[in-house]
């Protein structure tokens, strides 16, 4: 070690590096009611854009005239799919399914006919109503299962089946002594973004045009966009405007092309922002599910096979259903020691609303699932909660059911015990009425209250998996201004309110040893980051950033070498007469496609977290409190720590809203409660107070060890909450999210299809 | 919720648009609004406040929340014609001279919010209560907040934020 007097100019202690609890990067801005969000976007003399949407789940388009519309005042353009210039379908995984305007069908109700641009947004809504429609109205095929029978109508060219895994490990036919099955089903839920769906494009003097838009991954957006724009990739840019939280429903394109192209017709700005309503019928869902399971295990409870058949409901749109329909098949049988597995999962085309990516994307499926058969198990096994899954719990090294073995660490039994050993809430008391399930809501005096806990652990992949290639760029210019050195970072990476700018500047600050580090607006004029989806930004974006900082160190290394100097005793600012930029783009490790056999190494890492719930529920009426969630969650490494607490305490938020009151109610096609006075999601006084075990066992391939942090909250909480309702009410509850009536009454909720756990669903059988 | 419609105002104007004055964060301005034009819908579109945010515009999501006369009201429930000549605060009017409001100052702090959405709703509701109750306990503020989602689920910190608020003082 070299001893030096300090000096000006020398390494001083960095604030705001990896692993310190720092703000939000944007926090004064947003407390400010500075940070604009994309549905504050504003512009002298722009348009608004509206949208005419079909009231039918299926339809032919007989006739449509726009004539009267266009005439009204202040309309400016009125387009439908004649007018798309470019390519006339898009989708975030199959570019050819869904058509940017109806082409002469529609699939589902809320699907885009026309659009409309006018000079206020109540001339273009009025012009909408002025649209002529003639519709065939045709039958229309809502259950999932029905719709993957051979003998089923065709909704779409492409057909009824969207994916198809099929996994077999160890012994198809393995037997057991103790064998528990049971049919689950799983509604459909919202990401309910508070903020709408909104951007702003501006026609450029080129011929092109820039977006302003809340997304989830510019440069998917932009290769959807584009072709159907008919422009070059050049001509188009997409800049990342304030977004008011995602959850999934980004991932997809919303108002994007539209508004892209009424803005180049009409060469004018045009703003297009969806209404809460019309929000809920413009952004894809969490998949409903139908699981068939059944566990076979040894006297002592040690799992010998799991077999299941999953059907999951795409609605009339691709989506990302081939990628949910994947993880909902590998993630089956839960992070557990599992030697033989027989899994069929499918994604079903419906006239139902289309679905697609929501956090947790088809592992929160499949754990509600797999966690209430592991109780059943333990039940038959004489065993508790805590000690079936410790029994079970894959440990590094142990294979999943695709073989994958699992590298890095992988501590189930550890955080459940740590979980379970997290301290419980005090008995009620319910001094309070406001403290009773159902709080004022509730007339009882609380006789009927009864206490209940319940376990689950969950598991599911970081990054993009199977044979994706997953990348991130990051570019990062470190230069010196009359205050001193200063690096600004550049991604394209789309910060939802999951913190991944704060973690960009904290890796940056790491790496470079300097405070002054800015970050430069995130758009496509730098590499792709990939989508904020899939935990994946800290791990992809943080490597990029890291890399790129390091490449940047390097050559001041040499810069200093050049000199004569020692780098940590230099004032950087003496070595940056130039500036230094360095663009990286990092990619994970390869992953394996997915074989016949559904068998591959086709992940990249996984996230574990165990959760604990501990509910009062009102067997008389009903009504459910959650008094407490507890979690342990190994996050690998917390770069920020108040983020990483942030995103568990509001993951779990979310698992609590699904499993007691979160469901978008559809009825023939039609969302019946879009709107938050019908589509409850958690308030404050729903809120459970959570206790979090943050385990840091670095990953040897994440970023100063960092895993993906999340969506391992969402996976489990919700099995956790409907555990503790079961072990309150001795009901089944085999659907979610638990109802009061099914308190109550134990409603039933069997499909009315028999499939045996494991088979092919396409070969149902009713009754 | 206090009452959203002054009808002392309401029933005398319109029904095609009129100024009306209102004193918005301290100063005086007149909007030409159509009656039925929400305050809400005046904030945003007319005076280019976009800080007081639109969620549901029925009342159900706090995110739209401001101070009439020193009460929250949800804005888009509330016609700008029934705030004339009353007394308007937003989010924009919190931070005097560069200095955050210690309510937004305790937001920054205890990282009460994710993507923001709901933040500038939660502070007003706060701002609200600790003009009644200076030092409010975990269970004012919930209640003070209860008609405020937050689909981050920020709430714990939230909570920690309006309680560690009420700690401070303005300097
Ligand atoms: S926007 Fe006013 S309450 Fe939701
Ligand atoms: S911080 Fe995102 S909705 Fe509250």
């Amino acid at each position: 070690m070299t001893l030096a007097p300090p000096r000006p100019g020398a390494r001083v202690k960095v604030r705001g590096v990896i692993g310190e609890p720092a703000p939000r990067e944007d926090a004064v801005p947003k407390v400010k009611g500075e940070f604009q969000y994309a549905s504050d976007l504003w512009r002298e003399g722009m348009l608004h854009g509206a949208t005419l949407r079909s009231p039918y789940p299926f339809a032919r388009i007989r006739k449509v005239d726009v004539s009267a519309a266009a005439k009204l005042p202040g309309v400016r353009a009125v387009l439908t799919q004649d007018d798309v210039p470019g390519k006339k379908t898009y989708g975030l995984m199959d570019r050819d399914d869904q058509p940017v305007l109806a082409d002469g069908y529609v699939r589902f109700v809320g699907e885009p006919v026309a659009v409309v641009a006018a000079d206020t947004i109540e001339q273009a809504r009025a012009a909408t109503k002025a649209i002529v429609l003639e519709y065939e109205v045709l039958e229309p095929t809502f259950d999932p299962i029905a719709a993957i029978q051979p003998s089923a109508a065709k909704l779409h060219p492409k057909g009824n089946v969207l994916e198809r895994v099929r996994i077999l490990h160890g012994d198809p036919a393995a037997k057991a002594d103790v064998v528990v099955e049971g049919e689950y089903e799983f509604a459909m839920q919202d990401q309910a973004a508070l903020g709408p769906e909104a951007g702003l494009a501006i026609p450029r003097e080129d011929g092109g045009v820039t977006l302003h838009v809340a997304t989830q991954w510019l440069h998917e957006d932009l290769d959807q966009l584009a072709p159907c724009l008919g422009l070059p990739e050049s001509k188009v840019r997409i800049v990342l405007s304030g977004v008011g939280g995602a959850f999934g429903a980004r991932e997809d394109t919303s108002i994007q092309i539209h508004a892209c192209l009424l803005a180049l017709k009409t060469r004018r700005a045009v703003r297009m922002t969806y209404g809460r309503e019309e929000s809920f019928f413009g952004h894809v869902h969490r998949h409903p599910a139908r699981l068939f399971y059944a566990h076979g295990a040894t006297k002592k409870g040690e799992l010998v096979f799991v077999r299941a058949t999953i059907v999951l409901d795409g609605g009339a749109y691709a989506s990302s259903s081939s990628a949910v329909v994947a993880n909902a098949g590998s993630f089956a049988a839960g992070p557990y020691r599992v030697p033989n597995a027989v899994v069929d999962c499918v994604g079903a085309r419906t006239n139902n609303p289309p679905t697609g990516a929501m956090r947790g994307f088809g592992a929160v499926q499949s754990c509600f699932a797999y966690e209430a058969q592991m109780d059943k198990l333990a039940k038959a096994c004489g065993l508790d909660a805590v000690e079936i899954r410790m029994r079970n719990g894959l440990v590094e090294g142990d294979a999943i059911i695709t073989s994958q073995p699992l590298v890095g660490s992988a501590p189930i039994a550890e955080i459940v015990r740590r979980c379970a050993s997290l301290p419980l809430p005090e008995t009620a008391a319910h001094r309070d009425q406001s403290e009773l399930p159902g709080g004022h809501a509730n007339v009882t005096r609380g006789e009927g209250v009864v206490r209940g806990v319940g376990y689950a652990v969950g598991f599911k992949n970081v990054c993009y998996s199977n044979g994706f290639d997953d990348f991130a760029t990051a570019r990062v210019r470190l230069f010196a201004d009359a205050e001193g050195p200063l690096a600004r970072v550049h991604t394209a990476a789309a910060e939802v309110g999951q913190g991944i700018n704060t973690v960009q500047l904290q890796i940056a600050r790491t790496e470079l040893g300097i405070e002054r580090v800015e970050l430069e607006t995130a758009d496509t004029n730098v590499g792709s980051a990939g989508s904020s989806s899939a935990s994946r930004q800290t791990w992809m974006t943080g490597h990029a950033v890291l890399q790129a900082c390091r490449e940047v160190r390097q050559e001041l290394v040499r810069r200093a070498e050049r000199e004569g100097l020692t780098l940590d005793r230099t004032d950087l600012a003496d070595l940056l007469d130039r500036p230094i930029e360095k663009t990286v783009t990092y990619r994970h490790q390869d992953t394996e496609k997915r074989r016949p056999d559904g068998q591959s190494r086709g992940h990249v890492a996984f996230m574990f977290a165990a959760h604990r719930a501990v509910v009062d529920v009102d067997v008389e009426t009903g009504l459910v409190k959650v008094v407490q969630v507890a979690t342990a969650q190994d996050v690998g490494k917390a770069i920020n720590p108040l983020g990483v607490i942030g995103q568990i305490e509001g993951g779990i938020a979310q698992g609590v809203g699904l499993a007691v009151m979160e469901e978008l109610i559809v009825e023939k096609g039609r969302i019946r409660n879009a709107s938050f006075t019908d589509y409850l999601i958690p308030t404050i006084l729903d809120m459970p107070p959570v206790i979090a075990d943050v385990i840091e066992h670095p990953h040897p391939d994440g970023p100063y060890g960092a895993k993906g942090v999340g969506e391992a909250p969402t996976i489990s909480s919700t099995a956790a909450v409907v555990a503790a309702i079961r072990a309150a009410t001795n009901r089944d509850l085999e659907r979610v999210p638990v109802r009061p009536d099914d308190i109550v009454f134990g409603t039933s909720s069997r499909s009315g299809w028999r499939i045996a756990p494991g088979d092919d669903p396409r070969r149902a059988v009713r009754g | 919720m206090p009452p959203t419609i002054d009808r002392r105002g309401a029933a005398l104007r319109g029904p095609s648009a009129v100024d009306v004055a209102l004193e918005v964060n301290g100063e005086r301005v007149v909007v030409h609004v159509p009656p039925r034009r929400t305050l809400l819908d005046a904030l945003r579109e007319q005076l280019g406040l976009t800080g007081t945010k639109k969620v549901c515009d029925e009342g159900t999501c706090g995110a739209c929340t401001v101070l009439v006369d020193g009460r929250p009201v949800y804005s888009c429930l509330t016609l700008a014609i029934a705030c004339e000549n009353r007394r308007v605060e937003t989010i924009e009017g919190l931070a005097k001279d560069g200095e955050l409001h210690p309510v937004q100052r305790a937001f920054v702090d205890t990282d009460a919010f994710q993507c923001g959405f709901c933040t500038p709703g939660q502070v007003m509701s706060i701002v609200a209560l600790l003009r009644t109750v200076p030092q409010p306990t975990e269970d004012d503020v919930k209640r003070a907040v209860a008609g405020n989602l937050c689909r981050c689920g920020a709430y714990p910190n939230i909570v920690a934020a309006g309680v560690s608020a009420g700690r401070r003082k303005r300097t």
